[in-house]
């Protein structure tokens, strides 16, 4: 058998895949977050929380309404980006005039009661949300066996990091969008309704990681710790790709799978600290990150 | 004197009498208060196997013992450790100095436990140890000052490992939640399965917590052991096991072995996923009668049915009351003694006794989760398939390391 580094040749090539597999996720978080960064400025904490509260809504939206999981892949980024919505309405519009860490408090103060009241009302040990059908079973790939859903994860996922870079950086309405955050005066003075924007544009990001949260209920017990623990991986993603940068947070994202699917092979102890590392490594050589403007 | 002035003598004299005798009973009780601390995980990965449950059941001890001890009332302080040893030790410090706390339960994450027990140990203070599961906690870390009540991983290896290996599972790949239980976990099963003909073919140590385990699994695929154990507990088994089904394990000719499984973690699984899996446990609520009885207590109380570890810090709690009581004062060495002279058999444990390590021992019992068909409800998961009996259950004095233990 073929060995790469002291590790079979099936063993790598199945351990890149699943690398890649996460790295698509974190690429599709990471990514909301540089939306709602690079175009709100605004340091987003409630990530985490946004993306549980889409895994839970798909929960209990099977549980107590019989949504499947289709219809919820649709549905719940839609509520939640909506509630996201109002909460740039009502909350972040309001302090939006001041320092970023006032919208990175409030944030994350949010995140806080968001998963302490979830932990209150079901516990910690999380649920079960069944594979859809169609999507159970696995793949042989020769190296590996590949659950069919973890397979349907990475092209779901990828496929929206596409659409949402082609939608900010190739269409009218991007150009509108990345306009009026450069000045927004100027855009309101031909009469684009740039506060709408905003908010349209929060909703967004927050959809963006809803929909993380229904593709990651049938792979993860669905919790309420579930973000919290995502999130600061997520965050580390985004200051490695450069703050901001659409493209950069996703090639990060799968980068950084790949990076720490390999650290569990070699040296499985450090997997939790690899990508923290690597950040700061970024940050002592590029400090704008890999693929952000240098201010 | 008349007949009304030496009545009113006498009373005189016996409420003088009775304030004497009660002020030399409490002035053995520091500050006329028992006060327990409860430390636990309350809101991480830990929080369901102890956690605000816990707290309810230490909470139905002191209201069942009467809510004082000898006439001073029993206050109960509680905290979140956040699985993290700094935090756990700072409080406890800060309880000992600012509240003069004199006994600490629950005490879940073992790496905790042994942070706070060191404390508890230089400020003379008593620590009633549930949750954590490191059989180093009455060996290599033991101290006069905590007693071990629940379960360690020593009978965990000896009930489950032993079975499985008996059962022709003799190559294994374990994998090791990376901190002082899952280290403890592992050393433990490694002796049992080898000394029982079988051979560790491989691991991994995860970092804890760990929410992906495709990688580790994989790897476990890649190793060919018949077995694959999981030395972790709580949201990492859970974790594990779910990615293990995914990735079509057994239907790949592996089985797994979870050696430490608490009754939320199958709950959570459900039984689909769990069916015939073997464990081992200090308690189950359905195992007789008298547990069922304070089981429904519970439930009434809480909602959900208690794990074993719950079942104990009640156990526990109750049997340090009853002590404190007994010797009239709350110094934790005069407790110690008191509570070691008392064998323990209440709907808990059943030949219980506390050894000079420090350590509860009492029958475990190896249990096997019920198929869906066989089940009756919710919450009956479990079947028990025979007692470990407490002599034999755990770490013979004669291998211990504890220094209180003369060899």
């Amino acid at each position: 058998m073929t060995m790469i580094f002291g590790v079979p040749m099936a063993v790598f090539m199945g351990q890149l895949t699943l690398g890649l597999v996460n790295g698509a996720f974190y690429a599709l978080l990471s990514l909301g977050l540089a939306v709602i960064f690079g175009l709100l400025k605004i340091v987003n904490f409630a990530h985490g929380a946004q993306y549980m509260l889409g895994a839970f809504a798909a929960l209990l939206g099977f549980r107590y309404l019989g949504i499947n999981y289709w219809l919820a892949l649709v549905l719940v980024p839609l509520v939640i980006g909506g509630l996201g919505m109002l909460l740039e309405r009502f909350l972040l519009r309001r302090i939006a005039h001041l320092d970023h860490l006032y919208g990175l408090l409030l944030t994350f103060g949010l995140a806080l009661i968001i998963e302490g009241t979830l932990v209150n009302l079901f516990g910690v040990s999380g649920a079960r949300y069944a594979t859809p059908e169609i999507l159970q079973g696995g793949l042989n790939l020769g190296f590996m066996f590949l659950p069919t859903y973890r397979a349907w994860v990475l092209v779901a996922a990828l496929a929206m990091c596409l659409f949402t870079w082609f939608m900010i950086e190739r269409t009218r309405l991007g150009a509108y969008l990345r306009a009026g955050t450069e000045n927004s005066q100027l855009m309101q003075a031909f009469g684009v309704n740039v506060p709408l924007l905003i908010t349209l544009t929060y909703g967004f990001g927050v959809g963006l990681a809803a929909f993380a949260g229904v593709l990651a209920a049938p792979l993860y017990p669905v919790s309420p710790t579930m973000g919290s623990s995502l999130l600061i991986v997520v965050f580390a993603v985004v200051v490695i790709g450069g703050m901001g940068s659409i493209l950069g947070a996703i090639l990060t994202g799968l980068g950084m799978g790949i990076i720490e699917g390999l650290t569990k092979v070699y040296y499985p102890e450090a997997a939790n600290t690899v990508i923290f590392l690597v950040m700061i490594l970024v940050l002592m050589l590029r400090p704008a990150g890999l693929f952000g403007k240098e201010a | 004197m008349t007949l009304i002035k030496k009545r009113l003598a006498a009373s005189i004299a016996m409420a003088a009498a009775t304030a004497v005798v009660a002020t030399t009973a409490q002035a053995e009780i520091s500050d006329d208060e028992v006060r327990i601390g409860y430390l636990a995980d309350m809101s991480g990965t830990y929080r369901d196997l102890a956690g605000p449950g816990g707290l309810t059941a230490l909470e139905m001890a002191v209201a069942d013992f009467g809510g004082s001890v000898n006439g001073a009332p029993i206050v109960v302080f509680s905290a979140d450790d956040r699985n993290s040893a700094d935090v756990g030790a700072n409080t406890v410090r800060e309880w000992i100095d600012q509240r003069n706390v004199d006994m600490v339960a629950g005490l879940v994450a073992s790496s905790v436990t042994i942070a706070v027990t060191k404390v508890l140990a230089e400020n003379d203070r008593l620590g009633l140890v549930s949750g954590s599961a490191a059989s180093s906690v009455t060996n290599e870390h033991c101290t006069p000052n905590h007693i071990h009540w629940v379960y360690d991983t020593y009978p965990l290896a000896n009930g489950t490992a032993k079975a499985v290996v008996e059962q022709g599972g003799d190559t294994w790949f374990l994998l090791t939640a990376d901190y002082a239980f899952g280290h403890a976990l592992e050393a433990d099963v490694t002796r049992v399965v080898e000394a029982n003909g079988g051979e560790i073919v491989g691991g991994v140590r995860h970092p804890f917590p760990t929410s992906d385990f495709s990688s580790y699994i994989l790897q476990a695929q890649g190793s060919g052991a018949k077995i694959v154990g999981l030395a972790n507990a709580g949201a990492d088994t859970v974790n594990a096991i779910t990615t293990a089904s995914q990735f079509g394990i057994t239907q790949s000719g592996q089985q797994l072995a979870g050696l430490l499984i608490f009754l939320n973690d199958v709950h959570a699984l459900g039984l689909e996923a769990t069916q015939n899996l073997l464990l081992t446990t200090g308690w189950y609520w359905d195992m007789d009668e008298q547990s069922w009885e304070w089981a429904q207590r519970y439930f009434d109380e809480v909602g959900r049915m208690p794990t074993m570890v719950q079942a104990g810090i009640y156990s526990s709690t109750m049997h340090y009351l009853k002590a404190v009581e007994a010797a009239g004062t709350d110094e934790a060495q005069a407790v110690r003694e008191q509570m070691a002279s008392e064998p323990i058999n209440d709907f808990f444990a059943r030949n219980g006794r506390i050894r000079e390590d420090g350590r509860m021992v009492h029958d475990m019992y190896l249990a096997q989760v019920k198929t869906p068909e066989a089940s009756t409800g919710e919450w009956d998961l479990y079947e028990i398939l025979s007692t470990i009996p407490a002599e034999e259950a755990y770490r013979p004095l004669s291998e211990s390391q504890c220094s209180l233990v003369q060899n």
